[in-house]
């Protein structure tokens, strides 16, 4: 069964103060995820994700279309005691605890009194929250707050859930443990739906990407069908400081960084390669098959520049993955 | 009742009580007792009316207030700062979301009647050193205010729900003043003619009417209610309310959230 099937679901708003003009925020798109998927949703600002997420939880009413979430229309208030949601820069009730939060929405999701003890200090340290007993949610960093998002999002053991950003203002280590925690929620047969736009992210962990820009889906499959674009190029990688003549004849693309070379050439010159730098005795590190990073992806077929945030939103992609 | 209902009405009361709004109760407690002290030293026989006077205008005056003001940021301040994305993405329905938050600020405003009626009763036995039977029509009045509060706070409500807390406050408000008159509004489109004529027949009609809620003076001269009263006036109560929150309801229902 498909976890989560968008049967043409579309977006107009109405914007302007005084004179209302339509501005489309999502073309009609349909979209399907399998259960057991971690999948990502992949777009630069404003493509898009956002709204597709709101308009899946019954935020906002779409112009047109529907949706199917486990089976079930997706306006069915049944299936919601099954999926989880982590909003885009989540707000709480700040004059709650992180344990009272936890505890109401446990109540809300119709989880029991004895599950509810065990299950929130189950969660909180999972999301590495664990010195916040009696502190109130407005004293909560950025950070924090987002750890306290992921672990709503999970407490009632949902099968299915919608993460706006998870890593969005996490630290290093914060980023990994929300990584792993993905990576547990689908051994444990769950569904991972994620928008981002921290493409290592995505690379990293998922099954299958959708690729959204201004609204309209680009690309649909797994990275390697959206990367493997670069037909008969390998990398190779050697350790000096200086590029043999009988590698320069084949015109390879080289850079020198501290005391190792990366060229690209045709994969039908590679032997020849390998036998130049044997000549000069130089030690080969790798000869992998290139392929186009999500990175330049994005760059280069939705012709946008990625902003390079604080995040590391491109960086993070580094170049030519291989 | 759904329990969903009860546990977002729990959690609106824990606001209130977390906002301090319960502090309100010190400025009443020092009212009282001031207006207390300064009657039953300087008259022989008006202490009485005085106090009951007092306590109850200052009563309903604070709770009308606090229902306002709270009111009006129910569902707007939550919209505003998205905290309803965590609560309406669980299974609530949008509708035991707005009766939840209903109950939440009315038990708030009944609590807190509640403590201030205490501080009536104490105030009256200090000036007149013991109870008498027209004291129990004390109670009516104050049921009245609390059939009074339930009508602000779905007209709160009911604002806070299409429009800014600004706007909110001010129909809010408005709509108060106006109902304190109604009773005034009715005479008035009696002897009106033409479109004003019309015009306030309407108006006198559709805005709450506060005026036959209010009995203080009556009660405070001792004079006693009919029992037709109390059931009318509790059946305008409900209708209204119930009127008010369908409408804040079928509104909220159709939102798209920022
Ligand atoms: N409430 C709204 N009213 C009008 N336009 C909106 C509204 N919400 C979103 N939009 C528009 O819809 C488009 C998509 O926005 P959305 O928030 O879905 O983007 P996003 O992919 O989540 O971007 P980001 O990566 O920045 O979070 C944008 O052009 C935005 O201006
Ligand atoms: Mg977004």
């Amino acid at each position: 069964m498909a976890a989560i099937e968008i049967l043409g679901l579309e977006k107009t708003y109405m914007v302007g103060f005084w004179r209302k003009r339509p501005k489309r925020a999502l073309e009609p798109l349909h979209l399907t995820v399998d259960e057991g998927e971690i999948f990502g949703f992949l777009g630069p600002n404003g493509a898009g994700k956002t709204t597709t997420l709101k308009l899946l939880m019954g935020l906002v009413f779409p112009t047109a279309g529907s949706a199917r979430i486990l089976g079930r229309e997706w306006t069915d208030p049944q299936i919601k005691a099954q999926i989880g949601f982590l909003p885009e820069q989540p707000y709480f009730y700040d004059y709650l605890t992180a344990h009272e939060l936890l505890d109401y929405y446990g109540q809300l999701s119709g989880v029991s009194a004895p599950d509810r003890r065990h299950r929130i200090p189950e969660v909180l340290s999972h999301v590495g929250l664990t010195d916040v007993k009696g502190i109130q949610l407005r004293k909560f960093s950025k950070g924090m707050l987002q750890r306290v998002g992921i672990a709503q999002a999970i407490l009632h053991n949902p099968r299915l859930v919608f993460f706006d950003e998870p890593m969005s203002g996490l630290d290093p280590l914060g980023r990994r443990e929300v990584r792993d925690l993905m990576e547990q929620l689908k051994r444990e047969g769950k569904t991972v739906f994620f928008s981002t736009h921290i493409l290592s992210d995505a690379e990293a962990l998922c099954d299958r990407v959708a690729i959204i820009h201004k609204g309209m889906l680009r690309s649909v499959g797994a990275i390697e069908e959206l990367t493997s674009t670069v037909q008969g190029k390998v990398e190779v990688v050697w350790q000096g400081t200086n590029v043999p003549a009988g590698v320069r004849v084949l015109s390879a693309d080289c850079h020198v960084t501290g005391d190792t070379v990366r060229g690209i050439i045709n994969e039908n010159q590679q032997d020849a390669a390998i036998d130049a730098l044997r000549r000069e005795r130089m030690r080969l590190v790798s000869i992998t098959p290139l392929r186009t990073s999500l990175e330049t992806y994005f760059v280069e077929k939705l012709q946008v520049r990625c902003e390079s945030t604080s995040e590391n939103t491109v960086g993070a992609a580094a170049g030519t993955r291989v | 009742m759904s329990a969903r209902i009860l546990h977002i009405a729990k959690n609106t009361f824990r606001e209130a009580v977390r906002d301090r709004v319960l502090y309100n109760l010190i400025a009443f407690a020092l009212l009282l007792s001031g207006a207390a002290i300064l009657v039953s030293q300087i008259s022989i026989d008006i202490e009485r009316l005085v106090v009951v006077n007092l306590g109850l205008t200052a009563i309903s005056l604070f709770g009308v207030l606090i229902a306002i003001f709270i009111g009006i940021g129910l569902v707007s301040k939550e919209i505003e700062k998205r905290t309803l994305y965590t609560v309406l993405s669980r299974p609530v329905r949008r509708w035991e979301f707005i009766v939840g938050k209903f109950f939440g600020l009315a038990g708030t405003l009944v609590v807190n009647t509640l403590f201030m009626a205490i501080g009536v009763f104490g105030a009256l036995l200090y000036v007149a050193h013991r109870f008498s039977r027209p004291d129990a029509w004390i109670f009516v009045a104050l049921y009245f205010i609390i059939l009074e509060f339930l009508i602000i706070c779905s007209l709160s409500l009911l604002f806070s729900s299409f429009s800014s807390p600004l706007l909110s406050a001010v129909f809010a408000f408005s709509l108060f003043v106006i109902g304190s008159f109604a009773n005034d509004l009715r005479g008035f489109a009696g002897v009106a003619h033409g479109f004003t004529r019309w015009f306030a027949t309407a108006a006198a009609y559709l805005v709450p009417n506060f005026s036959t809620l209010n009995v203080i003076s009556a009660v405070a001269h001792q004079q006693p209610l009919g029992a037709h009263l109390i059931l009318q006036n509790t059946l305008y109560a409900l209708f209204y309310t119930v009127a008010a929150m369908s409408g804040a309801v079928l509104i909220f229902e159709r939102r798209n959230l920022k």
